[in-house]
């Protein structure tokens, strides 16, 4: 292709998709999973591609939301600040089903709903989040969950966790075992030592947390660290899996929690077990042996499913962490995508940012940031770029950063879900 | 669905990606949506994190390249906008100056 040719071609191309802008009327996008990915993929779309008839099925009346969850487990905040209703997505344009994906027909562009209702797509995204790998842990199962809660995903459970520790007698070990990667909110084990250690302080000044952990290292490691020893001296104890830190069973009826050498007998354990794609997407075949879904970076198209894109915890798009946030951006890239190959046109080229804020306590605030770019088929690291908040910063910069966490998710779950 | 047409589409970027006539550019309205995150869409405050839209475009890329290039004091914009060429500065800015109208 010479010069000229390329330069046919691009205005060929321009015409085509200022034509092809009308093409997209009537398109049809079924989105699974009203949460940071998918009501982002939902919202967009409205957004920046009217024309197309959005539905997005959700199984839950109300979302909760993962990030400040440890803020209620706390008792620093109410459930009702981090629940949401649909209304505001209705409100939107979008048409919002109460039911559960079940079963996903590719060669035929339907999917089946709980209910027996089938819905047909042109598109469909798949936000399922995570699910957890029962009995990967032996003995940790759904029902075991009840009693040693994971509380990784919000709702029920937060409060479950947040109930067996105010109800922990003053002295009492708390227990918290974080998995190995990949796994949802990679700092978030963490900071939820942190803010059990806030409540621990004020309410029961005696009580040792100890996290089990099946990693060696972990996200913002010296920033939690540096956290542990100022604000909560003596309190947090972190035994890596070098140390026999792996958790691999559970009695839950017992209080016992099981590494490779020893056994621990916690007040409360909070067992964060092994995660992969969630179930609509994994049962669809689309994970890979991680248990997780590989894309294209561009687009988000699942790469055994066409026509089928996936956003979210669900996916291991290259470098990006499983966040919220992340959700969120990967969610906006997708839907401007969607729009463009539903008009005939190329999709765009996306560059993303990954921000995710933890609290150490309600005034000290820290950060991890990335921007990633296509590269390869995956989602890269732009070399350079990101990294964490700085170890030894001033208060005042902790302060500031505690604010930018409260005032990210107001901004966030307000375009998203009010 | 055009599919033939959506093909054919594909099949020219494909063509024109091959050709290396057109670098793979980020687009400033999918950069502009990473902003939106903790600036949001519109100019409604919340919170302490600044609002962007509306603003001058030559304003946030010159506030960009000051925090990429350590002239401006900042949490996180540096780390961030270290990532970006200028060229990537310049979209993402006219974008998000745009705020949510930026198709």
């Amino acid at each position: 292709m010479n010069r000229r040719e390329v330069m046919a071609a691009v205005a060929a191309l321009a015409a085509a998709s200022a034509t092809n802008a009308r093409a997209a009327a009537g398109a049809r996008v079924v989105i699974i999973g009203a949460g940071y990915g998918g009501a982002s993929v939902a919202r967009t779309l409205r957004r920046v591609a009217p024309e197309v008839h959005v539905t997005l099925v959700e199984r839950e009346a109300n979302l909760v939301s993962c990030p400040r969850s440890n803020v209620v487990i706390a008792g620093l905040a109410q459930m009702d600040e981090i629940t949401f209703g649909d209304a505001g997505l209705r409100k939107a344009g979008i048409a919002v089903v109460r039911d559960e994906a079940v079963e996903i027909d590719v060669p035929g562009r339907t999917v089946r709903l709980k209910s027996g209702r089938r819905l047909a797509y042109d598109r469909l995204v798949l936000s399922p989040g995570v699910d957890f790998v029962w009995n990967a842990l032996e003995g940790y199962d759904a029902a075991a969950a009840e009693i040693m809660p994971h509380a990784w995903k919000a709702g029920p459970q937060t409060l479950l966790l947040r109930d067996k520790l105010r109800a922990m007698p003053d002295g009492g070990l708390v227990l918290i075992a974080a998995p190995a990667d990949p796994y949802r909110c990679p700092p978030g084990p963490y900071e939820r030592a942190c803010l059990v250690a806030d409540y621990l302080k004020r309410e029961k000044p005696r009580s040792k947390i100890l996290i089990l952990d099946a990693k060696d290292t972990f996200s913002k490691q010296p920033l939690f660290q540096e956290a542990w020893t100022t604000l909560y001296p003596g309190m947090v104890e972190w035994i890596p899996a070098a140390k026999s830190g792996r958790v691999r069973a559970v009695k839950a009826g017992e209080g016992i929690v099981s590494t490779d050498f020893d056994d621990h007998k916690a007040a409360v354990a909070n067992i964060i077990p092994p995660q992969r794609a969630g179930a609509v997407a994994f049962d669809a075949g689309l994970a890979e042996p991680t248990g997780f879904c590989k894309v294209d970076p561009v687009t988000f198209e699942s790469a055994k499913a066409k026509a089928v894109h996936l956003v979210g915890d669900a996916i291991m798009p290259g470098d990006m962490p499983k966040s919220g946030f992340a959700a969120n951006v990967q969610g906006k890239a997708c839907a401007h995508a969607l729009a463009a190959l539903l008009r005939g046109a190329p999709p765009p080229e996306p560059m993303l940012i990954n921000t995710c804020y933890s609290l150490a306590s309600e005034t000290w605030g820290f950060s991890i940031a990335g921007v990633y770019k296509p590269l390869d088929g995956a989602l890269r690291l732009v070399k350079g770029s990101g990294g964490i908040s700085p170890v030894d910063a001033d208060p005042s910069v902790r302060g500031l950063e505690a604010q930018y966490e409260r005032s990210w998710f107001d901004t966030l779950t307000s375009e998203l879900w009010g | 669905m055009d599919l033939r047409r959506q093909a054919a589409a594909a099949g020219l970027a494909g063509a024109l990606a091959a050709a290396g006539a057109v670098a793979a550019q980020p687009s400033g309205a999918v950069m502009a949506e990473s902003c939106a995150t903790c600036h949001g869409l519109d100019a409604k405050p919340r919170g302490a994190i600044p609002r962007l839209a509306g603003r001058p475009a030559a304003e946030l890329a010159q506030a960009l390249r000051d925090f990429r290039d350590g002239r401006r004091p900042g949490t996180i914009m540096g780390r961030i906008a270290k990532g970006y060429s200028d060229a990537e500065i310049d979209a993402t800015a006219a974008a998000v100056a745009k705020g949510g109208k930026a198709k």
